[in-house]
């Protein structure tokens, strides 16, 4: 498939090739067979093939030398006028056709296919596929980029891979404009590509979604899936063969929603956690219990609905096709009527939910010109509405495509993640407030990076090799500054699992093993010197004993006796 | 029917048939081996050449390897024929006219292998 644009164009350019060799053929031996004449003037024999064809390829190309080897009979002449609009119609059909070829869509189609294919082959590090690069999409690539995360797109819409181009990212992206649930465009992407990690399926097309999940699953059964789902019912399609993760957006967000009433200390650890790395930290959400206003009940409003519930908060409901037999009020909610016939006046808290950003917008300022003191949950639908929200500076917003992108970069980069954030679910608030303060103070203002590493060959191949021969190091070694070992560095192990085994905040005298797969907090600054410490061999021993110069490369190791122990 | 089967199929036999032409006849005798007919076995089998291109199956690149050694040999054997009449001057003697030959042969050989193939997937498609 790989030389196919080649014989796309050999078979193209099969009746120019054709129509430019007749007419060299006849212009040649029309040649061999007109007399010729002499210097004297005296008829001559024809030119002979070998004169002939070399003639008549300086004339087609119109390189022109002039009548060779003797000057002309005028019979010759003749002839030669006629080879020449021969010759330049043959070279002009093939000129014509061939840039006819390039700009055909089809072959340009083919070629760019082509040369994603080949870089998607080319990828020698570990990297997932992205399907649809929407306002979710491309959240995520840019943050995959940022962690220096390798990845593929696949979009449906040309004009937004083009603007991907544009977007300067640091690492070389193959992406193409191809519908992903077509399980062919999947395969193009890499899809069992030896380094591909996992698929994510976040276009904004529920139905192309669960094609790929499908897909994916059928093709490759232990890849990974994320898929974006707004519909129970998809989500419990999704469900039903073993999509690995499924993040519905609405769901997510009345989770949240109720878990900061009922366990704010929890809910802000869990949102430090699962926040994109070294983002502004995001700011506290308290809000109170009591009586709430819900307006717009759809999708999103009923998952809100059903979650609040639990917490023991009581709902007023406004929706344009309310029901006022279960106690629904009919209206938007932008009305400050309506607001009032909802009880605005004993309510703590209301939640701007519809599907449409300017009456969310309009039912937030008017129920705050109502009464200030209100806490205010609205939904922004459109990333490009930004603006607008943050000018408003509602206590809680509500992004769809923000919230499946941090939970699905969370998930997928640190896999340990997911087991930490299962753990914490029995924590109690003093614990988590204690590590919430830690988490604050780690890296100025912004999100910690939530990463993990695995003492494994391949990810830590110093510490690895230090543990196999009996070195014992302790987590305090790991958290060393390379460049000063008195130093530590600023960093919160999270979580080591060591086979299945999970400890949660471990000390720093811990003793690592082989094997051990540790979850760290830290800047991205300080993973990569731990990264260091861990993955070379002098940092290591730096670190352990801080012996900075018995360093030395692989073959000065080799060559040094194993029994001398090196000069202190 | 398809014209543009009947067009290929005549350029492959043509080819052939032009270029055992040029081939019988002793081998080291000029006067047996006409310049004209090495020129139209040469055309026609680069036509047929063309007319190859671009089929991805796999007898379809059996074909075009066929017919590139056949071009291959003509053209060797049209560059030798120069040489000997054009550049060293010493014309067709038996040894230039045997060697021209004995390398058409070669190509000859190359388009009955074309010619076979074509029958044999006509013979498949009859089945």
């Amino acid at each position: 498939m790989n030389n196919s644009t080649f014989f796309l164009v050999l078979r193209r350019m099969r009746a120019p090739i054709i129509a430019l060799i007749v007419i060299y053929a006849i212009s040649v031996c029309g040649l061999t067979l007109v007399p010729g004449v002499d210097a004297t003037g005296r008829p001559a024999p024809p030119l002979s093939f070998f004169h002939a064809f070399y003639f008549i390829s300086y004339t087609a190309t119109t390189i022109g030398f002039g009548e060779m080897p003797n000057a002309f009979s005028d019979a010759q002449r003749l002839w030669v006028i006629v080879c020449i609009y021969l010759s330049v119609i043959g070279w002009s059909y093939s000129v014509i056709t061939l840039i006819a070829l390039l700009q055909d869509k089809g072959f340009q189609k083919t070629l760019t296919a082509n040369r994603f294919m080949r870089r998607v082959r080319r990828l020698r590090e570990p990297f997932y596929i992205v399907c649809g690069c929407g306002e979710t999409g491309s959240l995520i690539c840019r943050n995959f980029d940022r962690l220096g995360q390798a990845f593929v797109v696949l979009e449906k819409d040309e004009i937004r891979v083009e603007e991907l181009d544009l977007l300067d990212f640091k690492t070389d992206t193959p992406a193409l404009a191809a519908d992903a649930s077509l399980p062919d465009n999947l395969l193009l992407a890499g899809l069992r590509h030896p380094r591909c990690r996992g698929v994510l399926a976040v276009t904004n097309d529920e139905q192309a979604n669960l094609g790929i999940a499908i897909a994916v699953r059928l093709l490759t059964p232990k890849l990974p899936v994320i898929a974006r789902a707004r519909s129970p019912s998809v989500t419990a399609n999704l469900a039903s063969f073993g999509t690995d993760h499924i993040i519905s957006p609405y769901e997510r967000f009345a989770d949240h929603l109720a878990l900061a009433i009922m366990a704010p200390e929890r809910f802000r650890l869990i949102e430090l956690l699962t926040s994109l790395p070294e983002s502004p930290i995001p700011q506290v959400h308290r809000p109170p219990g009591g009586h709430w206003i819900l307006c717009g009940y759809g999708r999103f409003g009923r998952a809100v609905g059903e979650r609040l519930a639990e917490t023991g908060i009581t709902l007023t409901i406004i929706d344009p096709a309310g029901d006022p037999q279960a106690g629904h009020i009919a209206g938007n909610g932008t009305e400050a009527d309506t607001l009032r016939a909802a009880g605005i006046a004993t309510a703590s808290g209301i939640i701007a939910g519809s599907d449409n950003d300017v009456n969310n917008l309009s039912i937030a300022v008017t129920a705050s010109e109502l009464k200030p003191a209100l806490f205010v949950v609205v939904r922004q639908n459109h990333a490009a509405n930004a603006p607008l929200f943050q000018a408003y500076g509602a206590d809680f917003a509500m992004v769809p495509s923000h919230i499946v992108a941090h939970e699905s970069i969370a998930i997928l980069t640190t896999p340990l993640l997911a087991r930490f954030l299962g753990e914490i679910r029995r924590a109690d608030e003093s614990w988590c407030h204690a590590l919430v303060d830690r988490l604050h103070a780690l890296c100025d203002g912004l999100t910690p990076t939530v990463w993990g590493i695995c003492l494994n060959a391949s990810e830590a191949p110093a510490a690895r090799q230090a543990l196999m021969h009996g070195r014992g190091i302790a987590l305090r070694d790991a958290l060393r500054d390379p460049s000063d070992r008195e130093r530590m560095l600023p960093a919160i192990p999270l979580l080591i699992d060591r086979n299945d085994r999970l400890t949660l905040l471990p000390d720093d005298d811990f003793d690592l093993a082989a094997g051990d797969r540790i979850l760290f907090a830290s800047s991205l600054f300080t993973l990569n010197h731990i990264k260091l410490t861990l993955q070379n061999a002098n940092a290591l021993d730096y670190a352990i004993d801080g012996h900075a110069d018995e360093s030395g490369g692989w073959l000065w190791r080799k060559l040094r006796p194993a029994n001398v122990p090196a000069r202190r | 029917m398809n014209l543009e089967k009947v067009v290929f199929g005549f350029f492959i036999v043509l080819a052939a048939t032009l270029n055992f032409g040029f081939f019988v006849g002793d081998i080291d005798r000029p006067e047996l081996h006409h310049v004209y007919e090495l020129a139209a076995a040469l055309v026609v089998s680069l036509i047929a050449t063309a007319l190859k291109f671009g089929d991805r199956t796999q007898i379809g690149a059996i074909h075009l390897a066929t017919s590139l050694v056949a071009d291959l040999q003509l053209v060797a054997a049209a560059v030798i024929w120069a040489i000997a009449v054009h550049v060293t001057g010493e014309g067709m003697t038996a040894s230039v006219t045997s060697s021209v030959v004995s390398l058409s042969g070669g190509a000859l050989f190359a388009n009955i292998v074309s010619v076979v193939l074509l029958i044999v997937e006509t013979v498949m498609l009859r089945r």
